[in-house]
Order: C-alpha cells, then structure tokens, then sequence
C-alpha cells in the first residue's frame, strides 16, 4: 500500500518527465542562451590571429541600443504593423461573415463552401506566396492576359503601395477558412432556443447575427484576433517567397527577415540575438496587457 | 461532438425549405476565391515551358508528363527526396508529440500535485515565444554539440507542442471518467499501466486530432527547417521548393519545375484532410469538449 501511494504522489512528474526535459532543452536553454548572447559581444584581440584571439566580452544593453537605434528594423516594424492593420480586420471579417453565413438555416451547398474555403489551410505559407506570386506576375497570370485581351494593363502588383495589398491578400486566403471554422464552431455550441423566440418576434436574421450571435460569440472571437495578431508580426516565409519575383522587397522587410538576415548572412550572431529577445519582449508585454484588458472586461461584465 | 466538416444541423421545418439566395452566392464566392490558386496550379503544372508563358492560363497543356519526368529528372531525384523528408519530420514528429501530449494531458488533468499549475501555465506560455527567438538559439546550441543540420535538429525541436498538451488535458479531462480509474486501482494496477490500458485508448480520437495539427504544422513549417538545414538532401518540401524558386528567379525555365512541384507537395496534405475529415475538432481548440 505504502509503495501505492509514493506511485501516485511521484507519478504525475514521471508522465511529465518527456515534456520538461524537452522544455528545458528546446525552450527554456534557448531563450536562456539568446539573453547571454545578446548582453556579450565578440571581441578581437591582437591582430585576430591564434585560437583565443576571439573572445566574448559583456557589453551590457551596447546590442540592444544599437538593435533599438537601427532605423531599419523601426522601419520592419512599421511595415509589419501597416500589413497586419490590412490583414487582422479583413481575415477575421471574412470569417465572421461565412461563420455567420453557414449558420443561417436556408443557405444552400454549404458543406461544399466551407470545405473549400477552409482548404488553404493545408497550403504551406510557401506553397501558397508560391501561387498567389505566379498570379501576380504579369505573363503567367490568368487575371493580367484577360485584361490584356480587352487592352487594358492591370499595376505592377509586386512594387509600392499594391506589395502590402499582394501580402495581405496571400495571408487572408491561407487564413480566413481556419478561423472561420473556430467561429462557426462557437456558432453551432449556442442553444438554438436563444434565436427561436427571437425569430417568431419578427427579428431579421441580420439582427439576430448582430444583437444575439456576435455577443455570445465574442469569446472566440477574442482568441481569433490576439491569435491572429501574434501570427502577423512573425510574417516571414511570404515576403521571403516573394523576394526572388520583385526587387521591391528588402531582405530586412520584416523584423524577422531582419533577424534572419543579421545571424545568418552577415554572421551577427550578437546582434541578432538581442533584436530577437526585443520581438519577444514586444510580444510578451502586448499578449499580456490584451490578456489583462480581456480579463478586466470580463470580470467588469460577470460580477 | 461538432467534427469539422460533418453535414449541417438538419432542421425539419417548413421555412428551411426555401433558399436564400444571397447567403449561398456569398458563401460560393468564398469558395471560388479559396479553388483558385488551386486551379491554377493544376492547370500550369499540366504545361510545357512555352505553354506557361504564351496560353491562357485556365487551360490545361500537354506537358504534364514531361513536368513530371523533369522534376523527376532535376538532380537526381532530390525532389522526391524532400517529400520524403517532409513525410518524416512531420511523421514522426507528430507522432512522438502526441505520445509527449498523451502523457502531459493525462498527468496534468487526472493528478494534483504542487506545482501543476506552474507546470501548465509555463508550457502554456511557450505558444507566446516567437519562433524566430527560439529558432536562432536553437541553431547555435545544436550546432555546439554537432547536431546542426542533421534531421535531428528539425524533428527534436517540433516534439513539445502547447497546443497538444493543452488539447490533450482538455480531452483527458473529459473522456477519461475518474471512476474508472479509481476501480481499476482498487483492483491493484499501478499508475503506468492505467494510462496504458485504460486512459490511453480512451483518448485516442484526441490523440488523433493532435497528431493531425502538429502533422499539419511541422509540414507547413518553414522558419525551422531553413534555419538549421545548409545540406538539399536534408531539406524539407518547403525549403526544397523556395531553394528552387530562388534558383528559377533567373532561370523561368525552372518556373515549370516549381509549379509541378508545388502541386505535388499540396497533395498528401488535402489527402490526410479529405480521408480524416472527422478527426479535424477544431471545438477542441476553444475548450469546448462535451463527454
């Protein structure tokens, strides 16, 4: 019995066992050495030759004021913010709508609808910026040779303006049929009951959606947008898809190519260390104070 | 349970009858956008290399064979080398996280213990960290004990995954009844074995669901693999096909390559999804579980 019982007090930590010596080594060692990385610098001894003519010297907050003083990764950080302004109310607008719209009772082919608008989400963001930007190029793409044929040109989809336009609109097609499944989901867990009476009084189904579905709705609506957020600042893999098709994306356009480009093309380890700890400490503190508005407002509306 | 792609709430009643219209033509129009690029790309990858530049790009060529053998051709086969290589990260990847997940799950909602909580919400919190934080780390730990570029340092960092401990808790939680477990522990059965032959097939379909995420996002994942992967042999589809597109920015003659290519790799994955489709519970993922 006694043998039982010291089982079950030290079991839990033998099942969980796996998962923390993974955490340690793939998380907690990680973020660990990249704070190390970034407080010390490397420095030249002598004339830099012989085997301990480099050695690693603590500078202090030296990486992040310099990280923190780059114009360009402001300038990454701006764009990422114009990108996800675009892409955070359109993706998330679409899929409120179709979550509402299969919801409705008397549409019709909706198994189809949503089974096809949820396909992107098998897509890699590769794959898929790989797709969208051969339809963007004007001699490949069907859009550009009907436009030819009645004369006209269509932009340069790949240059300015219309670049932010072509991003976002890669990250809605991958996106929205994701999220709109996690919205209909909360749809379909709501008690018919609610909207019954409503709809014997005479209510549209306009006004359903807007007094009775969205509010009871709003929790994973919540989770879809700080989610969704989060997923926008760490925009990589497309404007690094699209960079071989136009000569208007830098290598430094979003603060994760930035980070990509200091460690592993021009060998700043130091550097890129300490730019990468302040995207997690931008990360941090705006996932936690929207947490906390989050909570505040709940706890404001659930006495 | 709500799968994701089963058929509608079926209601009887006299008004269900009638179409609107305007719903369905919005949803249709959903569903175009979303079939277009797929089209596309199974139509150019059916063109020859003239073909792609010169005809209308909904019509399918005749090419699609010669696609196929040059693809198959390109260096030797490494194409399908990169297949398999995303089959085997994201293979074994998922299926070593589920087991991790199943063991966390079931340890942190059948058991109190002092530090459970702490436990939890600090995995939890993993989700928040930016890859690009861990990624670069990650390279240079690894590259210290020479594991670098290896198929290791794809598959060990995509073990532990947040989501499948927290969707396994969830599951556990609610299909793993305590009574059972407090009678088969009167009967005598030790801890390991009520997970083995009593919690985990009870489980299982959440197990499946969490294989199917993570199976999901270690195939799409590109940041991971392009970080610690110099060596073509090693690379998955994804690096595999961006290498390739860098290449063709200054030859279009690879263009035909990359596309059959990028048809090929998005089929295994509408595959898993088509012949799964009631294991992908996306209610698991706001909580919402009904025993």
């Amino acid at each position: 019995m006694a043998s039982t019982w010291t089982d079950r007090r030290l079991a839990p930590y033998g099942f969980l066992a796996p998962a923390i010596v993974l955490f340690g080594l793939f998380f907690a060692l990680p973020i660990g050495y990249a704070l190390h990385l970034s407080l010390h610098s490397v420095q030249v001894k002598g004339l830099g030759l012989g085997r301990n003519a480099r050695e690693e010297v603590w500078v202090g907050l030296d990486n992040f004021i310099t990280a923190l003083s780059d114009p360009e990764l402001l300038a990454g950080a701006g764009r990422v913010l114009r990108y996800g302004a675009m892409l955070v109310p359109a993706m998330l607008g679409l899929a409120l709508l179709f979550a509402l719209l299969l919801d409705l009772p008397r549409t019709r082919f909706r198994a189809f609808s949503r089974l096809a608008i949820f396909l992107p989400y098998a897509v890699p963001g590769i794959i898929a910026s790989l797709l969208w930007g051969f339809l963007y190029l004007p001699s490949v793409s069907p859009g550009y040779f009907l436009l030819r044929a009645v004369g006209w040109s269509g932009p340069d989809l790949l240059q300015g303006d219309w670049l932010f336009l072509a991003l976002t609109n890669i990250a809605v097609w991958g996106g929205t049929g994701f999220n709109m499944i996690v919205i209909y989901t909360s749809l379909r867990a709501i008690p018919p009951e609610l909207y019954e009476s409503a709809r014997l009084d005479g209510c549209t189904e306009t006004q359903i959606a807007l007094r009775i579905k969205i509010p009871l709705i709003m929790p994973s609506l919540v989770l879809t947008f700080f989610f969704s957020t989060i997923a926008t600042l760490q925009v990589f893999a497309e404007p690094m898809t699209l960079r071989p098709l136009t000569n208007s994306l830098s290598s430094t356009w979003s603060p994760y190519m930035k980070v990509y480009r200091d460690a592993f093309i021009q060998g700043g380890m130091h550097s890129a260390a300490a730019t990468a700890v302040v995207i997690a400490v931008v990360t941090l503190v705006l996932s936690f104070g929207f947490l906390k508005v989050v909570n505040r407002r709940t706890a404001e509306r659930t006495p | 349970m709500s799968a994701l792609l089963v058929g509608p709430r079926v209601k009887p009643s006299v008004s269900a009858r009638r179409t609107s219209w305007l719903p369905t033509f919005l949803l249709l129009l959903g569903a175009v956008y979303c079939l277009i690029p797929v089209l596309w790309v199974v139509m150019a990858a059916t063109k020859s290399r003239s073909e792609l530049f010169s005809t209308f790009t909904f019509l399918p060529g005749n090419g699609l064979w010669t696609n196929l053998s040059e693809l198959t051709a390109y260096r030797d086969g490494v194409y399908w080398l990169w297949m398999l290589n995303s089959g085997l990260y994201a293979g074994v990847g998922a299926l070593l996280s589920a087991a991790v997940s199943a063991l966390s799950g079931y340890a942190l909602a059948k058991y109190s213990f002092p530090g459970r909580g702490v436990i939890f919400t600090v995995i939890l919190a993993g989700v928040l960290m930016p890859p690009i934080a861990l990624a670069v780390p990650q390279y240079l730990l690894l590259a210290k004990v020479d594991l670098a570029g290896s198929y290791w340092s794809v598959l060990l960092p995509s073990i532990l995954s947040p989501y499948g401990i927290y969707l396994a808790r969830v599951y556990a939680a609610a299909a793993v009844p305590d009574e059972v477990l407090e009678a088969a522990r009167v009967d005598g059965a030790r801890d390991l074995r009520l997970f083995t032959s009593i919690a985990f097939p009870m489980m299982r379909p959440g197990l499946v669901t969490v294989f199917l995420f993570q199976f999901v996002a270690i195939w799409n994942n590109f940041l991971l693999p392009y970080v610690m992967l110099a060596d073509d042999e090693t690379f998955p589809v994804t690096v595999g096909l961006y290498s390739l597109l860098q290449q063709g920015a200054s030859k279009p003659a690879l263009y035909t390559l990359v596309i059959t290519g990028a048809l090929l790799s998005i089929i295994p994955l509408i595959a898993l999804f088509l012949g799964l489709q009631r294991y992908w519970r996306v209610d698991l993922l706001t909580g919402a579980v009904k025993s």
